[in-house]
């Protein structure tokens, strides 16, 4: 059987426009909160990423550190992350979820355990933004035993030698960083390169649904609509802020902005 | 310039200014060539007194000959010797340097050829930019420049100046920081005709770059020849917080890009660090001292900051040197140390930093002085 993953993207085909793949961050700005967020948003998005939060988070700007933080102070604990991709899955058994986080946190948890316990809520992919190919090899063997996606990180930068590597190790779905930055940069390549270089890694193979992330909002995001997916995760993360500062709810805001950006690609 | 038979065609000297050169400062000569057919020899004479900050000199020259064609060339003179003793000639403190600049050179067109020269040494030119991101301490600041050097790799290469970080950024430090021991190894030879018997090398630890510098060429010896002693930060006396993964028993966790021992919760969040010294404040260590740790070739141990502060006091009394907070916390090991040691023992301690940079610190805590 196909994973949930595929089949979202087969989904998104037959209706002939990209998946949309929002990010959100468990516990953004409470427990509760974030669940309803993510069930609200689910309407609209194809797959739905779910930060773990990390105090150290490298590779993310701004939007998504002060989301993470302020998960962080409201005391999201890892179960609690889990707990809520299971509360998740029980009410949208078919919506495909991705944790995204920093490999220290699965690595002090224990690879296994974690893993374990991904299965157990049901969880249908990962992506550990520190765990670089190859480092990654035996993790994502760990994943693919338990039925679990690990999705692979292309950048501008990844050398052809290696890209062919990762392509060939990769499972359903291969994650293609725009441009050279952190999350929430803004985009400063122009849409033309960045479709040229994601159809290189297309050629690859054409099996593998490939997704462009890093620098798309509701200005960007439909000059990229040849992808077989977009993500947004800082717009959105943004939007949090905002609503908390204007005292507004956040729900209802950031789910506008994900039905805004699915309107935008399926025209 | 002379022709390659000795006879001087041209000498020139140029004073600069008592404030010494500045950065961008370009010193002209003029010269006219008539003999476009014989070799010659070119150099550039440098006087230097005391007061010299390095002891290598790089300087750009441009050459434009009447054409007008341009030839620039970064040159660049080693102008003392490892024990730091300058290398030109003089028996005052002035010492003149003859530095070849061209050898055997012909000058192919006749006329007016300018000189200019201008020297590359750069003590502070990197730009600073505060962190404002998470609890704005050194793990911020680290996680700040890999943030840029994500964003930036195409044209950027990350030098985090601690032996911290991805693998090959680990060893730039560290091989450059390793001229500490390289020297060292001098001047023990130099000072006790041979490497002694017994040695403790003692050196704070924060990252880990100065005491991997310090230890580098010592790795090889026999511990019990020569004992390396690392000393991290232990926090205030009353604090449970620290910077001290090693010599606390942290947990091995992954940041920045490698593993090492780690300051950090059971979740895998990264712990606040306290330390009286800022260089010291990181919840890391380099992933080669872990390797020392572990293999047990070197003895790792912490320092509180009172400590620190004690021995920073007692060394500036009794000794000319002036040591920052950072070394404070080695001196605190040397002096715990040294009154059960035998006295052929030889005790070296880095001071790799100077109390400048810490007198804020030191008035708060020590009052005037």
């Amino acid at each position: 059987m196909a994973s949930l993953i595929n089949q979202a993207f087969q989904n998104a085909k037959n209706e002939n426009r990209p998946a949309l793949l929002t990010y959100t961050v468990a516990g953004d700005n409470t427990k509760k909160k974030s669940l309803e967020i993510l069930k609200s948003i689910s309407n609209y998005a194809d797959i739905c990423e779910l930060g773990f939060p990390h105090n150290t988070p490298i590779a993310d700007g701004g939007q998504i550190q002060t989301s993470a933080y302020r998960a962080i102070k409201n005391g999201i604990k890892i179960n609690d992350v889990f707990s809520i991709a299971k509360d998740f899955k029980k009410s949208k058994k078919t919506k495909p979820i991705i944790l995204m986080g920093y490999y220290n946190m699965i690595f002090q948890y224990n690879e296994n355990k974690f893993l374990d316990k991904c299965k157990n809520v049901k969880v249908d992919g990962l992506i550990v933004v520190d765990l670089p190919y190859p480092e990654n090899k035996k993790f994502a063997a760990k994943c693919k035993k338990r039925g679990i996606n690990f999705i692979q990180l292309v950048s501008p930068t990844t050398s052809s030698v290696r890209l062919k590597k990762i392509i060939k190790d990769s499972h359903d779905m291969v994650y293609y960083i725009s441009m050279l930055s952190t999350t929430g940069g803004k985009l400063k390549v122009s849409p033309k390169k960045i479709l040229e270089r994601y159809s290189k890694i297309k050629n690859q193979n054409k099996s593998k649904n490939v997704v462009i992330g890093f620098g798309i909002t509701e200005k960007t995001i439909k000059s990229l609509k040849k992808a077989d997916g977009l993500v947004v995760g800082s717009a959105i993360c943004k939007e949090i802020s905002n609503s908390i500062k204007k005292r507004q709810n956040p729900v209802t805001n950031v789910t506008n902005i994900v039905r805004r950006l699915k309107n935008k690609i399926e025209i | 310039m002379f022709s390659c038979t000795d006879k001087m065609d041209f000498n020139q000297y140029k004073s600069i200014s008592n404030e010494g050169w500045k950065a961008h400062e370009k010193v002209l000569f003029e010269f006219e060539v008539k003999d476009t057919i014989s070799l010659k020899n070119a150099f550039i004479n440098i006087r230097n007194n005391s007061t010299y900050e390095f002891s290598n000199l790089y300087l750009i020259t441009e050459l434009v000959y009447p054409n007008k064609t341009i030839v620039t060339d970064t040159l660049h003179y080693q102008m003392a010797n490892e024990l730091g003793a300058f290398l030109g000639v003089g028996f005052t403190e002035i010492k003149e340097n003859k530095l070849f600049y061209k050898e055997k050179k012909i000058f192919p067109i006749k006329g007016i050829y300018s000189f200019t020269v201008r020297h590359a040494m750069r003590k502070n030119g990197a730009e600073i930019v505060p962190v404002y991101s998470g609890s704005q301490t050194l793990v911020d600041a680290v996680s700040e420049c890999m943030r840029y050097w994500v964003s930036n790799c195409d044209n950027t290469h990350m030098c985090v100046g601690s032996t911290v970080g991805p693998n090959i950024f680990v060893k730039i430090c560290g091989w450059s920081t390793a001229q500490i021991s390289r020297e060292l190894k001098v001047q023990l030879k130099s000072e006790f005709k041979k490497i002694p018997n017994k040695i403790k090398l003692i050196n704070c630890v924060g990252g880990g770059s100065s005491a991997y510098g310090f230890w580098s060429e010592f790795i090889d010896y026999d511990k019990k020849q020569i004992e390396l002693i690392g000393v991290e930060a232990g926090g205030p006396k009353k604090s449970k917080l620290h910077a001290a993964p090693l010599s606390r028993n942290a947990k091995i966790g992954i940041l920045h890009g490698a593993a090492s021992y780690l300051c950090q919760n059971s979740e895998g969040q990264i712990n606040d660090t306290e330390s009286i010294s800022a260089g010291l404040d990181y919840p890391g260590v380099s992933p080669i001292h872990c390797f020392l740790k572990d293999t047990k070739r070197a003895r790792y141990t912490y320092a509180t900051d009172e400590a620190a502060l004690d021995a920073h006091v007692m060394v500036t009394k009794y000794e000319n040197l002036n040591p920052s907070l950072e070394p404070s916390h080695a001196f605190a090991e040397a002096i715990k140390i040294a009154p059960k040691l035998s006295k052929d023992t030889i005790i070296i301690v880095n001071s790799c930093g100077d109390a400048k940079k810490d007198r804020d610190i030191l008035k708060e805590r020590l009052g005037k002085r």
